[in-house]
């Protein structure tokens, strides 16, 4: 088997078992919906539109946090893991699998989430979107990768959002940059040199995640 | 993979002397040749060593990083501990950069703290970041898989700091005023010899810091074994 069929097959493995199971996604969807409601009470009445902007990328974040915590859950529970690092398999396809069907994930939950905060809040133009697009790449490949190592240790759920916020630091600002600023440009070109740079670390150090 | 100690060329008894023979300098230096800045005026002096324990601070991060490649490239037994000894003394110069800076923006612009300063909104990340890092490495338990994540996530910190000073600097405009520019230091004379002795004088005690704590760790080490056997 190649490279891209194992990918497929991990991925395929992963999305079927939310198919049949749905754990993550209603979860995520009902979170986001319900973090835009806190938010509008959260937000004195009349305040500019710009603060409702950065809050969709807070939303975004946590929302990915919850689904990111779960990516690992089944492979901890059922020792999966173990055989799939037993697998002749690149280490790496198990990352890049994961992290397919974690962006499966939240594209689905923001397919609902982007029009909901339309409603509630304001429109969405194009450069919000690709910043969406390009952000969840990053959130994806760099939130699996510290989801595999948080699993893997006594604090579990504790230790993912310590790990992960500091590193979203720069997606947030790219994609803030996107909703706000003028000329978005030069935030997507931010928000997708991070993608590169930190697909490729994750890419090329997951197998010591897995591996002793 | 038992961490040993590795053959230093330099004593550490010679390092602690040096140490102390140039911060003595330094502190001569900058409180006594280096003249007054003609803005700031006394209060400019912190600079001396608010950039300096910045530089060394990156420095430190960069070693960590450095030895953590060493440990998952040649698996190298004492690269493990050395490189989380360097994260360690890195932290303790960035919390120092963090209160420096907050002194001289108190005393510059009448704030502790300014988002719209660069090197200080970029050393609150990092501070943030490493102190994750001691967050994973003692929530496993010690082994190789403690070394591999500790490794891995040493490397995502030398990534993170140009990709977050980047992301600072598109996100605001800046009044941090800046010192070194294209053309080379703004600064000539008894500035540039203070400020070059301070920078040495603080890599040197670092360096001697990371000895002594590196160490103190090899010893605990080497009791634990002693009380098993």
């Amino acid at each position: 088997m190649n490279y891209a069929a194992d990918v497929r097959a991990l991925a395929r493995k992963d999305l079927l078992l939310e198919l049949r199971a749905r754990d993550t996604l209603p979860a995520m969807l009902l979170f986001v919906v319900a973090t835009f409601v806190v938010f509008h009470f959260a937000l004195p009445a009349h305040s500019s539109q710009l603060a409702a902007s950065g809050l969709l990328w807070v939303a975004i974040v946590f929302t990915a946090l919850l689904g990111l915590g779960r990516a690992f859950v089944p492979e901890r529970e059922q020792r999966v893991l173990d055989g799939l690092v037993l697998a002749p398999c690149d280490r790496s396809a198990i990352w890049l699998a994961k992290g397919i069907a974690t962006f499966a994930f939240l594209g689905a939950a923001e397919i609902v989430a982007l029009p909901v905060f339309a409603l509630f809040f304001h429109g969405i133009d194009a450069a919000t979107v690709g910043g969406v697009v390009l952000a969840d790449i990053g959130i994806c490949a760099v939130g699996t990768f510290l989801g595999a190592m948080a699993v893997a240790t006594r604090a579990r759920d504790l230790l993912l959002p310590l790990l992960f916020l500091p590193l979203a630091i720069p997606i947030v600002v790219g994609g803030v940059g996107a909703s706000v600023a003028g000329s978005p440009g030069r935030y997507l070109a931010f928000l997708a040199l991070y993608d590169a740079l930190f697909a490729l670390l994750c890419w090329a150090t997951f197998e010591y995640v897995v591996t002793e | 993979m038992k961490p040993v100690s590795r053959p230093h060329r330099v004593p550490l008894p010679a390092l602690a002397v040096a140490s102390l023979a140039l911060v003595t300098l330094a502190l001569a230096l900058v409180f006594f040749v280096a003249p007054n800045d003609a803005n700031q005026g006394f209060s400019q002096r912190i600079f001396y060593f608010h950039v300096s324990i910045a530089f060394t601070a990156y420095a430190c991060f960069a070693a960590g990083a450095w030895k953590a490649l060493l440990h998952l490239w040649k698996r190298d037994p004492r690269a493990d501990l050395e490189s989380y000894v360097a994260v360690h003394q890195g932290v303790i110069f960035g919390v120092l950069v963090l209160l420096t800076g907050s002194i001289w923006a108190k005393i510059s612009w009448g704030h502790w703290w300014l988002w719209s300063e660069d090197q200080l909104v970029l050393f609150l990340v990092l501070f943030l970041f490493y102190a994750a890092y001691f967050m994973l490495r003692y929530s496993v338990d010690p082994g190789p898989q403690r070394a591999n994540f500790s490794a891995v996530y040493a490397l995502f910190g030398v990534v993170l700091i140009p990709v977050s000073f980047l992301a600072i600097r598109i996100a605001k405009s800046f009044i941090h005023p800046i010192v070194f520019t294209r053309h080379g230091p703004n600064f000539g004379g008894w500035i540039l010899v203070a400020y070059c002795v301070s920078q040495a004088a603080l890599l040197v005690l670092a360096y001697t810091l990371y000895r002594v704590e590196l160490t103190g760790k090899l010893l605990d080490v080497r009791l634990r074994e002693l009380r098993l056997a």
